[in-house]
């Protein structure tokens, strides 16, 4: 069933009473070609591309909860491509323009809004790292451009321009950047999926990979074995769980990042803000809670809630580049649990099994990763070759001493 | 706020005087080991949902490394340690068998 403004305007006029369930509840079928480990967004996204891309539509997506009850839902719903690394910034326009088309390609309303993302410059030599930056950008088709702090006391002139620490000099701006709806991006690649004819199977858990000979046949599940030509994992903060199954230890730890809310607010912020001095992100969600979130609480756990050292630390970063914050009430803080890689860049890759295939490590970054990774891992699978743009994210890269060092970012980005 | 007891100088610690460290009890693979080996040394972390045993120093406080068992779901304690030590001492053990029986993290049962 498509969805079109004129559905909307008929279905208000009949009493909302002819909408069906987006997608169909299956059960497992004893066979697959390819079982997706993980119903987020970016095991939705894979079973999506895999079907109307590459044309693989006898694929599961298994998941323990309910669909998209992991990251997908617990994030700060930023979207953009400002990275410096070649192994990393294609992949993440790539990213960005699946985004600027998806509700147009999966014909639903995640709210894509590109209002721009602004990274502030607070000494000199930031400047220089970031005009780096800003070219290393545009290298990959991306806009990127530098402001000064007039242009950008125009548009933000609540900041603390004159702080004595930290003074703001001007900032790298992304037009394209900006903000999605998350949980519309899980529903509208289920949706769309299953119009392909994937089963998305809820509240079904993995409890074993089968593995014969060094090929992997399948898992093991509470609702019974499926046997698939291939297996996925996509399992975010809970990939080491899922390849410890199948014997494997990754180079990844999960922690807890933990995001807050404010009460709504009239529209204040024009897009999303960094902080350059601190980790500090911010933006305004269409309902006027200003989003915000900062460090990891830095020591692993699965439990998705955080302690409270780190929400003093977000709340002081906050208060140093906008004073204004602290007039807001908080509403809501959550956790969620993050894959962080060690060298803060992901994996897509095959494993060490004939088979079984992995996509993980996205630490902080994964949300707006999820169109081009959906894409890329889908790529993989149905064609054997890695994605033009994903050919580093390997799982050997620290073996043979390639990390994609993005600015350190990771829990422990090889200096453990 | 997470509160581990240092046990070189005794003070219960919060989690502000101290730095993570990560997992403890890696089996160092050096010069002349496997490549395989020394990767895994390096890199591969075994990131259990549960019972965790980690470094932690005591970072604004005496200054010294220790261990701690923690539970990586339900952020509870089970005990710290001495980092003078390659294995969990018994008495620890012991307290996370009575809180987790059955409980198992790579050798350690």
């Amino acid at each position: 069933m498509g969805y079109s403004a004129f559905k909307v305007f008929w279905q208000g006029l009949t009493g909302n009473k002819g909408w069906q369930p987006a997608w169909r509840e299956p059960d497992p079928r004893p066979q697959y070609d390819i079982i997706i480990i993980g119903g987020g967004g970016h095991g939705l996204a894979t079973a999506y591309y895999l079907a109307k891309e590459f044309g693989v539509r006898n694929v599961a997506v298994v998941e323990k909860g309910w669909l998209g009850s992991g990251n997908i839902g617990r994030n700060t719903t930023i979207i953009r491509a400002n990275y410096l690394l070649p192994g990393n910034q294609p992949f993440y326009e790539l990213s960005l323009k699946l985004w600027e088309n998806l509700e147009q390609d999966f014909n639903y309303n995640a709210m894509v809004s590109q209002r721009s993302i602004l990274n502030l410059i607070h000494s000199d030599p930031q400047r220089d790292a970031f005009a780096r930056r800003a070219n290393a950008m545009r290298l990959s088709g991306a806009d990127s451009e530098l402001l000064g702090p007039d242009e950008i006391r125009a548009l933000c002139p609540f900041l603390d321009f004159d702080n004595a620490r930290f003074p703001i000099q001007g900032a790298l701006r992304q037009k394209r950047g900006g903000t999605v709806r998350h949980d519309a991006v899980a529903w509208g690649y289920a949706r769309g999926a299953d119009m392909h004819g994937v089963d998305i199977i809820q509240n079904c858990e993995v409890t074993g990979i089968d593995i014969t000979d060094g090929v992997c046949t399948g898992v093991q599940t509470t609702r019974g074995p499926i046997r698939a030509k291939k297996v996925a994992m996509c399992a975010a903060g809970s990939s080491g769980r899922v390849a410890a199954l199948a014997d494997m230890r990754l180079p990844i730890e999960s922690h807890v990042l933990q995001a807050f809310v404010t009460e709504g607010l009239k529209p204040t912020l024009p897009g999303v803000i960094t902080f350059g001095a601190g980790h500090f992100y911010v933006s305004q969600s269409d309902k006027g809670g200003l989003v915000f979130g900062g460090d990891i609480d830095g020591y692993n756990t699965y439990a998705q809630r955080g302690n409270l050292p780190v929400v003093e630390d977000v709340c002081e970063g906050g208060m140093a580049i906008m004073p204004m914050i602290g007039r807001a009430r908080l509403l809501r803080g959550w956790g969620g649990v993050m894959d962080m890689s060690m060298d803060g860049s992901p994996f897509i890759d095959k494993t060490g099994t004939q088979g079984l295939y992995v996509n993980a490590g996205w630490c902080y970054g994964g949300f707006k990763a999820t169109p081009a990774s959906g894409y890329c891992y889908a790529h993989l699978l149905a064609k054997d070759q890695p994605h033009e743009v994903a050919t580093q994210f390997r799982l050997d890269r620290f073996r043979r001493g390639a990390p994609i060092d993005e600015k350190g970012v990771g829990a422990q980005p090889n200096l453990h | 706020m997470l509160i581990l007891h240092c046990p070189y100088c005794g003070t219960d610690a919060d989690e502000t005087e101290l730095a993570p460290g990560g997992e403890a009890h890696l089996k160092r693979f050096g010069p002349g080991s496997q490549d395989a080996d020394f990767e895994a040394y390096l890199f591969a972390r075994e990131n259990p949902m549960g019972v965790h045993f980690e470094r932690w120093r005591h970072a604004n406080g005496c200054g010294k490394w220790f261990h701690a068992a923690r539970c990586t779901t339900t952020l509870e304690v089970f005990g710290t340690y001495s980092a003078q030590t390659l294995d969990p001492p018994q008495e620890i053990r012991d307290a996370i068998t009575a809180k987790r029986p059955g409980w198992r993290w790579r050798d350690f049962a």
